[in-house]
């Protein structure tokens, strides 16, 4: 029996062997794709053992750890977190979303450029610390943005025209990351639950993760594309009939209000000052489709940006015909932006056509507090020459001074804008609100979207429900 | 030996071999061993050494001692390397469970390492017992069909009403109420030792019609189909096992048992091939039939899509795995009772996590020699029944480790078994010691000299 006793044991020895290499694949070559999942908790437990660094909005720590004597040491508290909940997101025992997340190497600690501080205090014993981040948000910008919507489902985001600082972010309505912050796992489960559940979508970040139809803002990319083709000026006389009809189809396109504009004909810098739908569509099929993507895309549209949040992509379709072209030029059909986007429109016409790529991080600093990056500005594409943003500067001013848009105007400043009112299929429409302060000096550019006409429903406009709110934020911050 | 040798070499051997004091040293250094991961344990999550500490380094220095001294007197040429690599397994996985008592509470009311520090108390008394008691292991031989029947019969005790016990969805507890205590065990860790000596006892005696009547069917040797009788019965009792008592692991630790010791009985290839065939069939048709067999597949080819329902417990034993990496995080500072049945199924994925692959492969190799050292006292035992039951009782260690250590490691669908000596509870500690004993029996008519044979037969 001895030589099936000795194969039988060299058998056996194949399986503990089988066992060892499985080991060995677990331990060093799956291992970083297991540690990184999301159900292992291992990792955010090991971080709430330490304190986590702050989220800053100038001097004030919006998200802060504070010392507990629970088993996890710290607790997550934020201040006015409903106000700055888009941005900052949760951190919570199921994972995080928002800042917290996307520089959470940072807050944690375990960002290799804390290294050195990581060796520090493992040899001197201290406790370890993480990183902070400060936002380049303006606190009262933030809060009139948020003030302003209340309640209503709709978002703002206003970004300075000459960096790219994203000075508002808001987004109605939102919620209370402390909820989801206790150390409670089924506290902040059916937290989340009813969060998730609730019909109002307030963790839906809507100023950058959803996109609407841009509606009348969009004349503001069509006449971008207008004047850089040579053929316009702002003085160029346009017809604007009462009704459109569109080639290839039965289907027409109408103003907001009924009758021609002004008559029929009028220059572009009047087309834009009262919205005449027929004179863009027009214009849009002179120009083409090619001609307005092209445009579009140099302000942003079709792009994909992480700011460091993660930005939807603005879209302006491909392949056209003739119809959807009218269409896509008064931004209807299929033609979608977030908030965000059309802020960029705004300020790449305030800033002498260059959009700057909009950035949520100012600076990440050590635990000491010194820098270890400070976001310098980088242009993200130049949308129109600095003539035809002079043009357009003055057609923006002309819609606030005399135009829909009267309702943003601030005392003592020239402001430039532009109104807007968007089908989504559903009744009532979508009412918009674009903007940017002082013209001469552009310090602030805002867009703001209402969804469904707010509180004032069928009967709102985007100069008497969004208007107010661009206001606000501009005179948040121009003070 | 039948011849006297009368060599002066072996006249002048006054003091064979025995190798006791080389195995006092191993025990010293698992003594050793243990006592530093418990002290770590304490250290790092109490700040201190604890009272238990203390009770521990006694308890479990008094047990080693005693099953040393039970060595020296009874079975003094036994493998000196076997007690000490089991000691060693067994005060590491004391030593992790209290750890676990600590994770689960800093002061815990009613430590499970208490209870399994008295379970090591009575698995050295029963390891002391069988040596006692089997003083030949050939006598057990005369115990064969009372072995089968007390085998069947323990086997089928956890479906009785009353005393049988469902526990985690498998039927393999038997629960006793003795006044205000109630008792569980697993009586399947008993009849697996039972059932080796049966086979054995059986082998022994058919392996010769079983090995040479044979017919030859597609050109392959096959048994005479009367003779494939045991086979069949084997089969069916460890599919009774899988359906009954939704046991897969005890079903595949039997039949494998059995088909392995058939061919190291008969010597005939044919039988791993047959029992393969059946088992496949076997195992194809649970498949298909039962529910249970069905999920454990699936969550075996992929844990992570009902990660937080079925897939729980092995996605998450996986993530200890990785947690510990190559050097592991140190005892007490991982979260190895994020794993379910950490301390008793997964108890080596929080070895994985805590002491990192180091540490898994140290008691991958602990238990490989465990079962390589049975292997070899087979080999060097000279009688037939001393070789089956040494390679049965070897042969189990080592597919149950691979059974359950390949479950918790995703390598095969896991199954419900104890892993040997690591994990907590009392039924599968006390019957291994009692394997271990019954090895190390068998270990020391293998090793004793022809000479101290007689000596000690004539005395």
């Amino acid at each position: 029996m001895n030589s099936t006793i000795r194969r039988t044991a060299v058998a056996l020895g194949i399986l503990i062997i089988a066992l060892m290499i499985n080991a060995n694949v677990i331990a060093v070559i799956q291992n970083d794709d297991l540690r990184a999942r999301d159900g292992n908790r291992r990792q955010i437990i090991d971080e709430y053992d330490q304190q986590r660094g702050s989220i800053l909005v100038g001097r004030k720590a919006i998200a802060k750890s504070v010392a507990t004597d629970e088993r996890l040491r710290y607790l997550r508290v934020y201040s006015d977190g409903a106000a700055y909940a888009p941005a900052t997101g949760y951190y919570s025992v199921y994972g995080a979303t928002g800042i917290e997340k996307t520089d959470n190497d940072l807050l944690a600690g375990s960002d290799d450029r804390l290294f050195v501080d990581r060796l520090t205090t493992l040899f001197s014993g201290q406790q370890q610390q993480g990183g902070n981040v400060v936002l380049t948000l303006d606190a009262d910008a933030q809060r009139a943005a948020f003030d302003g919507l209340d309640g209503q489902e709709g978002a703002v985001a206003a970004i300075d025209p000459r960096t790219g600082a994203i000075l508002a972010m808001a987004s109605s309505p939102s919620f209370d990351p402390n909820l989801l912050a206790s150390h409670d796992p089924t506290e902040v489960s059916d937290n989340y639950e009813k969060l998730r559940r609730d019909p109002g979508d307030p963790l839906l970040n809507r100023s950058i993760q959803q996109v609407y139809p841009p509606g009348s803002l969009f004349k503001v990319v069509v006449s971008a594309a207008a004047l850089s083709s040579g053929e316009y000026t702002p003085d160029t006389e346009v017809p604007g009939p009462a009704i459109l009809n569109l080639p290839d189809t039965s289907a027409t396109i109408g103003n907001y209000f009924d009758g021609p504009c002004i008559g029929g004909t009028l220059t572009l810098t009047e087309a834009l000052a009262i919205s005449c739908n027929t004179a863009f569509a027009k214009i849009g099929l002179k120009l083409g489709d090619a001609a307005i993507r092209e445009q579009a895309e140099r302000f942003g549209f079709n792009e994909r940006l992480n700011v460091p949040l993660t930005v939807a992509p603005s879209i302006y379709p491909d392949n056209l015909n003739a119809p959807q072209t009218a269409q896509s030029a008064i931004g209807q059909f299929d033609v979608r932006s977030t908030p965000l986007q059309m802020a960029m429109v705004a300020a790449g016409v305030a800033n002498d056509g260059v959009v700057m790529t909009p950035y949520l991080v100012a600076e990440e600093r050590a635990p000491d507090l010194s820098a270890l990056s400070i976001t310098e500005p980088k242009p993200l594409s130049r949308a129109v020459s600095a003539q035809v943003a002079g043009e357009l500067q003055d057609m923006m001013v002309t819609v606030v001074a005399n135009g829909t848009g009267a309702s943003a105007a601030i005392p003592g400043f020239s402001v430039g804008g532009k109104t807007g009112t968007a089908q989504d299929g559903k009744r009532p429409p979508h009412v918009w609100f674009m903007a940017f302060a002082p013209a001469e000096d552009p310090q602030v550019a805002v867009a703001v979207i209402v969804e469904n006409g707010g509180r004032l429903g069928d009967d709102a406009t985007g100069g008497a429900v969004a208007g107010p709110i661009a206001r606000e934020v501009m005179e948040a911050v121009l003070q | 030996m039948t011849a006297l040798d009368v060599s002066p070499a072996a006249v002048s051997k006054k003091s064979p071999k025995q190798r006791r004091g080389t195995e006092l040293w191993l025990l010293a250094f698992a003594y050793a061993i243990t006592l530093g991961a418990f002290a770590q344990v304490d250290i790092v999550l109490l700040d201190k050494l604890s009272t238990d500490f203390t009770t521990f380094a006694i308890v479990f220095g008094l047990g080693l001692v005693g099953a040393h001294a039970t060595l020296r007197y009874l079975a003094p040429h036994a493998d000196p390397i076997l007690l000490p690599a089991v000691s060693l397994l067994n005060g590491l996985g004391l030593a992790m469970i209290h750890r676990l008592d600590l994770a689960e509470d800093l002061q815990p009311a009613d430590p499970d390492y208490v209870a399994q520090l008295g379970w090591f108390v009575l698995a050295v008394g029963v390891f002391f017992a069988v040596l006692l008691l089997v003083r030949d292991h050939r006598v057990l031989q005369r115990y064969t069909y009372t072995a089968m029947l007390l085998g069947l019969l323990l086997l089928i005790l956890p479906l009785l009403p009353v005393i049988g016990a469902e526990i985690n969805g498998a039927r393999i507890w038997v629960r006793l109420t003795l006044g205000p205590r109630t008792f569980s065990f697993q009586p399947a860790e008993v009849a697996k030792i039972v059932l080796i000596v049966f086979f054995a006892g059986y082998l022994v005696v058919k392996r010769d019609v079983l090995a040479l009547a044979r017919s030859r069917v597609f050109g392959i040797d096959l048994p005479r189909g009367r003779d494939l009788g045991p086979i069949v019965v084997a089969w069916v009792a460890s599919l009774g096992v899988l359906v009954f008592q939704q046991d897969l692991g005890t079903s595949l630790l039997f039949f494998g048992l059995f088909v392995t010791m058939l061919y190291i009985a008969t010597e005939r290839r044919s039988w791993i091939f047959i029992g393969g065939f059946l088992f496949a069939a076997g195992a194809f048709a649970a498949y298909q039939l039962f529910d249970h067999v069905q999920l454990r597949v699936g969550i075996w080819l992929d844990p992570f899509t009902d990660e937080s329902g079925n897939g729980f417990q092995i996605a998450q034993s996986l993530y200890g795995f990785a947690s510990g990496g190559v050097l592991g995080v140190g005892l007490g500072q991982g979260h190895p009772d994020f794993v379910p049945f950490a301390k008793t199924d997964f108890i080596m994925s929080a070895f994985g996590e805590e002491l990192g692959l180091t540490g898994v492969m140290a008691l991958l190799a602990l238990y490989g020699i465990v079962i390589e050292r049975g292997m070899r006292t087979a080999v060097a035992c000279r009688d037939s029944f001393g070789k089956l039951l040494a390679a049965g009782l070897s042969v189990a260690l080592g597919i149950q480790v691979f059974v359950v250590v390949g479950g918790v490691m995703k390598l095969i669908p896991l199954t419900g078994l104890t892993t040997p000596f690591l994990s907590y509870g009392g039924s599968s500690l006390v019957a291994n010691w009692a394997l271990v004993a019954l090895l190390l029996r068998v270990s020391d008519a293998a090793r004793r000299p022809p000479d101290a044979a007689r000596r000690e037969v004539v005395a």
